[in-house]
């Protein structure tokens, strides 16, 4: 538990002394949603339909844009191969990098999403079941993101390669979260959504840690 | 079972993963598919020119859809073997992780560009029979939506698998994709259904009686079966060419590594 914390810290640590980078991918965020009410128009009633969908599909690809150094830093100075003698599991390893790439990556996207969401005119009664969407949601890009940044270490163009490996697998989440703020739109009950939403984090929890771990070991041989 | 049973097969013995080690000599398989890959491409084509003559002329027209219908003879058995090829990855991906089988490393590279391909064909067909019936090329129907998924995993996996400058770290990332892919499968095809269905459900199901014409099911079945065999004659010849070309690359070394001494 100790080196857990550790690690976490460490990647904490590291994040905030590098805050420019981790900055980078909450004003990503802020500037891609920016433009859609000028590519779309201002009209209230179309942004607010479309709303959900582009918080969504932004914090997606805001969540990626760490994911490339998540791992490739570690790789690339040798640190890696600290971390997986430090006697922590390499499955361990792996969570704690997930837990720190959601507090560093997805608590300010999940912050920034409520502003956002509101100059993008999203009726009143979705705004918090979106951002009670965005918790799990995050969450699980966090995990899957990590899983798929164990595997692309040490590949060339990893970078390129990584928006082509989570795009795909994050659909459901995406799915899932655009209809829990829908359906509040609309005035029905988001909780079904909600719930798989959750669901989905209680089975990623354990699963994308282990085959984050077995990438990394896999990088490490 | 002791230590060195598990990193080494024994030479002998009832051990469970000595048939499966059986297949891992490159060179058994060289010999066995050598015989065994004519024979296979042949009676694949064959039965696929059967199901698909069959279908497309002497089979009756629908009455509802026409002779639209015909593309069915060509875009189901190629969405079966869009998933079936995932699964059949997936499977490779398994062996390759667990028991380190090197065929199957090599088996697991060659299966994503011909799955790619039949999904890609599926996707095509499919488009093609959208326009008449349903007025579009494309539309963001639960199924074609879980195919394009499908079809972008098996992308992921052909660009991952080839993106590493020592080949056994590609088999072993590849592997976890693919595992992970196979994970996510069913929940992407049931968040999908979910979102949005236009899609037909399906008129042929493992459990329930074909609501289809026999006339029908009949070049159906031969094409589809034609397909499987076409699908592993491919795959087993791209492993073919895949050894042999591992082959030429260790004799050129050694060549190399001589005339530097």
């Amino acid at each position: 538990m100790t080196a857990f914390l550790a690690v976490v810290t460490r990647e904490l640590r590291l994040s905030l002394r590098h805050s420019a980078d981790t900055l980078a991918a909450v004003l990503f965020f802020l500037v891609v949603a920016a433009l859609f009410p000028l590519a779309i128009g201002p009209a209230p009633e179309t942004l607010g339909r479309v709303a959900p969908g582009i918080v969504w599909v932004c914090a997606l690809l805001s969540a990626l844009l760490p994911l490339d150094r998540l791992f490739g830093a570690d790789f690339e100075d040798g640190s890696l191969d600290q971390l997986l003698l430090c006697g922590l599991p390499a499955a361990a390893v792996a969570l704690a990098k997930a837990l720190a790439h959601w507090l560093v990556t997805g608590i300010p996207l999940l912050i920034t999403a409520a502003p956002l969401a509101i100059m993008l005119r999203l009726p009143d009664p979705a705004l918090p079941w979106l951002l009670a969407g965005l918790l799990p949601g995050t969450m699980l890009l966090s995990l899957l993101g990590t899983a798929s940044a164990a595997v692309v270490v040490g590949a060339r163009r990893g970078s390129v390669l990584l928006p082509l490996l989570v795009l795909p697998l994050v659909t459901p989440v995406l799915i899932f979260g655009v209809a829990a703020a829908d359906a509040a739109s609309a005035g029905l009950s988001p909780r079904p959504d909600l719930l798989l939403l959750t669901a989905l984090v209680a089975a990623a929890l354990p699963l994308c840690p282990m085959a984050a771990g077995a990438g990394l070991r896999a990088a490490g041989e | 079972m002791d230590a060195s049973s598990v990193v080494a097969p024994p030479p002998s013995g009832r051990n469970p993963g000595r048939s499966l080690h059986r297949f891992a000599n490159p060179g058994r398989f060289l010999r066995l598919s050598g015989v065994v890959l004519p024979w296979l491409a042949a009676t694949g084509a064959a039965l696929t020119a059967l199901g698909l003559i069959w279908g497309l002329f002497y089979a009756p027209a629908d009455w509802q859809q026409g002779d639209a219908v015909r593309i069915m003879y060509v875009h189901v058995p190629a969405a079966w073997l869009a998933s079936a090829g995932y699964l059949g990855l997936a499977i490779c991906s398994v062996l390759s992780l667990v028991w380190r089988h090197p065929l199957a490393d090599l088996a697991a590279v060659e299966i994503g560009p011909v799955g790619a391909a039949f999904t890609a064909l599926c996707l095509l067909t499919g488009s093609i029979w959208g326009k008449p019936m349903w007025g579009a090329w494309w539309v963001w129907d639960a199924r074609l939506t879980s195919v394009l998924v499908l079809f972008f995993l098996y992308l992921g996996h052909i660009a991952l698998v080839r993106a590493f400058d020592n080949p056994e770290r590609g088999y072993r990332s590849g592997a976890i994709l693919a595992l992970i892919g196979v994970v996510n499968l069913p929940i992407i095809k049931f968040s999908v259904d979910w979102w949005n269905t236009l899609h037909q459900p399906d008129t042929i199901t493992l459990t329930g009686a074909p609501t289809m014409y026999v006339g029908m099911l009949w070049p159906l079945l031969f094409s589809a079966l034609g397909y499987t065999l076409v699908f592993a004659a491919i795959v087993a010849a791209r492993t073919r060419a895949a050894v042999m070309e591992r082959r030429i690359r260790t004799l050129l070394m050694m060549r190399a590594e001589e005339t530097a001494a």
